[in-house]
């Protein structure tokens, strides 16, 4: 899951990016409107969480351009605005749910997963695959009911196939949904996620479409 | 508590008993004139009647005379009194209840005199060739009841009029006060939020200044009720935010599996816990330089910038900072105003320059130095945009690049500050380099 996080205090913007993470989410960051709105052009996101009052303008505008492009990507607004007014016009300006600080980063995570899996069009909150069972919520996998241990990385590339079953997702889909920008992408890493994936959730799960990408079998 | 409405009743009231007791006085002293005329005027035709009847021969009749003279009227009867007397010195005749001494002198005309005790005005007619003397008298007595008879008639009205003239007054009063009473009604139904202006158009001209004074109140008055809720609202939210990222820190170094994870998020909470504290206190400050008035330029004394700087340096001293420079010529600068404010002034402006220098050229220099008419402070920042530069001053406004730790107050609070100490703060980005200038002037050099 790759999240955008729109904060300008620094310390803040360090514990959602870290407080992201640890829940599984590949987190990339702008301080200012303008870098938000460079960074929405640039990549998709599975979500995005935005600060209402920032240095350069308000975050209801970002949001309001986005819409106005036809960029359904779910966002979160974060923000010490949260009387009940402020929520109204947050919502209705088109943002999916609305959170006041302080707020409880477990919560956090939990709206962003529910606000991201909507966005996938999916309401369950397991990804299903056969007997291949996912949980974004504590990163836990099951192959026939037996818990399989995957690390981050590999449970990113197995829910970003998982998502939308039969679907090819190209080796770059893929790294975006692995690595923020910051981050340095060795050239084979997917290769190596999949290699081991397959170790662990068996051969035939896992389908490689040659020059294409890769693709999980939907129940056939 | 004084009555307006009591104060202009009596006030009419008195000034309605004055004029009405001058008229009276008036009436009653040209009454009086005018009735002793009269009177004198009826002596001196009884006299000249009966003199002529004397000098016709026919006593009798002139007795007969002397005696129809009197008024048969109630009260007013045997008014005139006459006597004739003989040159000799005999009563030759009288009328009847006139007295059997002489009424007057020898001489002619009007005279007054005593007779039994009681005071007469007589006229008398000297007729040498009839050898008699015709006294024709009235009783003062008499003529003092007939005026004052007649000044009481005058008079009795008033016992009737005054309470009726006090009733008219007192309603007069108050319809004429009611618009009063309308506004105050008004002002006394408003709960304590309610600042709209009260109408001045409604009311009448006497009240209108008042009027207009009680809406600049109560402009003045919501004026700073909406600066106070502003300043608590974005207080709150400035807070808030610190806030979030204390939480989410704390909930990272309890969720942290690894220990560099772990470690980091407790660094980050004691950067936080530094900056909100930072931002506690200048809240406070602003708080404090808002609430409280100036005190008198002339009562604050003067202080020494050097030491006060190097203190500031000290408290305000971290590891790997800034290199700050305290010019030795400021130890002879004498700076006027409130010690307080001007350590507030001098402390932000100097958390300010170190903050912008460590952000931008880590290991900078910030220099303090005298200037003309005050002192200055110089840092290796980035500066401010000029377009910026009118606007850094405000309340929590951090700019377009701002920096994370800023919270947007401490030019706000130097500003005010300075003005309290009397001075003036300016800034601009230095022409030599990167970095701003901050000059503090006293209009009248204080150096």
């Amino acid at each position: 899951m790759r999240i955008l996080v729109v904060e300008d205090d620094p310390i803040l913007m360090d514990g959602l990016k870290v407080g992201l993470g640890l829940a599984g989410a590949t987190v990339d960051d702008a301080t200012t409107c303008a870098d938000a709105r460079a960074a929405l052009a640039a990549a998709r996101f599975d979500a995005v969480v935005l600060d209402v009052m920032l240095p350069d303008g308000s975050g209801l505008d970002v949001l309001a351009s986005l819409r106005a492009q036809g960029d359904a990507t779910p966002v979160l607004l974060l923000t010490a605005l949260d009387e009940a007014p402020d929520r109204v016009r947050g919502l209705d300006g088109g943002a999916d749910d609305y959170l006041g600080k302080p707020f409880d980063l477990d919560e956090l995570n939990a709206r962003v997963r529910a606000i991201a899996r909507r966005g996938h069009g999916r309401a369950g909150p397991l990804l299903k695959v056969g007997a291949l069972v996912l949980d974004p919520a504590t990163l836990a996998a099951t192959l026939d009911g037996q818990s399989i241990a995957l690390s981050r990385r590999e449970f990113a590339v197995l829910s970003t196939l998982m998502e939308r079953p039969g679907v090819i997702r190209s080796r770059m889909e893929i790294e975006e949904r692995l690595y923020g920008w910051q981050e340095e992408v060795e050239s084979n890493a997917v290769e190596v996620h999949i290699h081991n994936l397959r170790a662990k959730v068996g051969r035939e799960t896992i389908e490689t479409v040659r020059g294409l990408g890769y693709r999980v079998r939907g129940p056939a | 508590m004084s009555s307006l409405k009591r104060r202009l009743v009596l006030i009419l009231l008195a000034a309605t008993g004055v004029i009405w007791l001058c008229a009276t006085g008036w009436i009653y002293a040209s009454s009086r004139s005018e009735l002793e005329h009269v009177l004198d005027t009826r002596l001196q035709e009884a006299a000249r009647m009966v003199h002529s009847l004397v000098a016709g021969g026919n006593i009798a009749a002139a007795e007969a005379v002397a005696q129809a003279t009197v008024p048969p009227e109630a009260g007013y009867e045997r008014q005139l009194s006459c006597q004739i007397w003989s040159l000799d010195g005999r009563l030759v005749a009288k009328s009847g209840g006139a007295p059997e001494e002489a009424l007057a002198g020898p001489a002619e005309g009007f005279s007054e005199r005593t007779v039994n005790g009681e005071p007469w005005r007589v006229y008398t007619i000297l007729d040498p060739d009839k050898g008699v003397r015709v006294m024709v008298g009235d009783r003062i007595g008499l003529r003092d009841r007939l005026v004052r008879d007649l000044v009481a008639g005058l008079l009795a009205p008033v016992i009737f009029i005054v309470p009726l003239l006090g009733l008219l007054i007192w309603i007069s009063v108050g319809r004429g006060l009611a618009p009063l009473h309308a506004v105050a009604g008004d002002i006394a139904a408003r709960d304590g939020e309610d600042m709209r202006p009260v109408a001045p158009a409604a009311a009448p001209a006497e009240i209108r200044p008042l009027l207009e004074a009680i809406n600049g109140l109560f402009a003045k008055v919501e004026a700073a009720r909406r600066q106070e809720r502003d300043v608590t609202a974005f207080a709150a939210h400035e807070l808030r935010t610190p806030l979030a990222g204390l939480k989410t820190q704390a909930q990272i170094a309890l969720a942290a599996h690894d220990a560099p994870t772990r470690e980091g998020a407790l660094r980050q909470i004691l950067v936080s816990v530094d900056r909100t504290t930072r931002l506690v206190r200048q809240l406070l400050a602003l708080a404090k330089l808002e609430g409280t008035p100036s005190p008198p330029l002339e009562a604050s004394g003067e202080t020494e910038a050097g030491a006060l700087l190097r203190d500031i340096v000290r408290q305000t001293a971290k590891p790997g900072t800034a290199h700050v420079v305290v010019d030795d010529a400021l130890d002879a600068v004498k700076l006027k105003g409130d010690r307080e404010a001007l350590h507030l002034m001098l402390r932000n402006l100097h958390e300010n320059a170190v903050e912008h220098t460590v952000e931008h050229a880590a290991g900078g220099t910030i220099a303090w130095r005298p200037c003309a008419g005050g002192l200055c402070v110089e840092d290796e920042g980035p500066g401010i945009p000029e377009d910026e530069l009118p606007l850094v001053t405000r309340r929590f406004y951090r700019g377009r690049s701002r920096s994370g730790a800023g919270s947007g107050l401490g030019l706000t609070i130097a500003t005010m500050a300075a003005a309290r100490a009397g001075a003036r703060l300016t800034l601009e980005n230095r022409c030599d380099g990167a970095g701003l200038r901050a000059t503090i002037v006293w209009p009248r050099a204080a150096a």
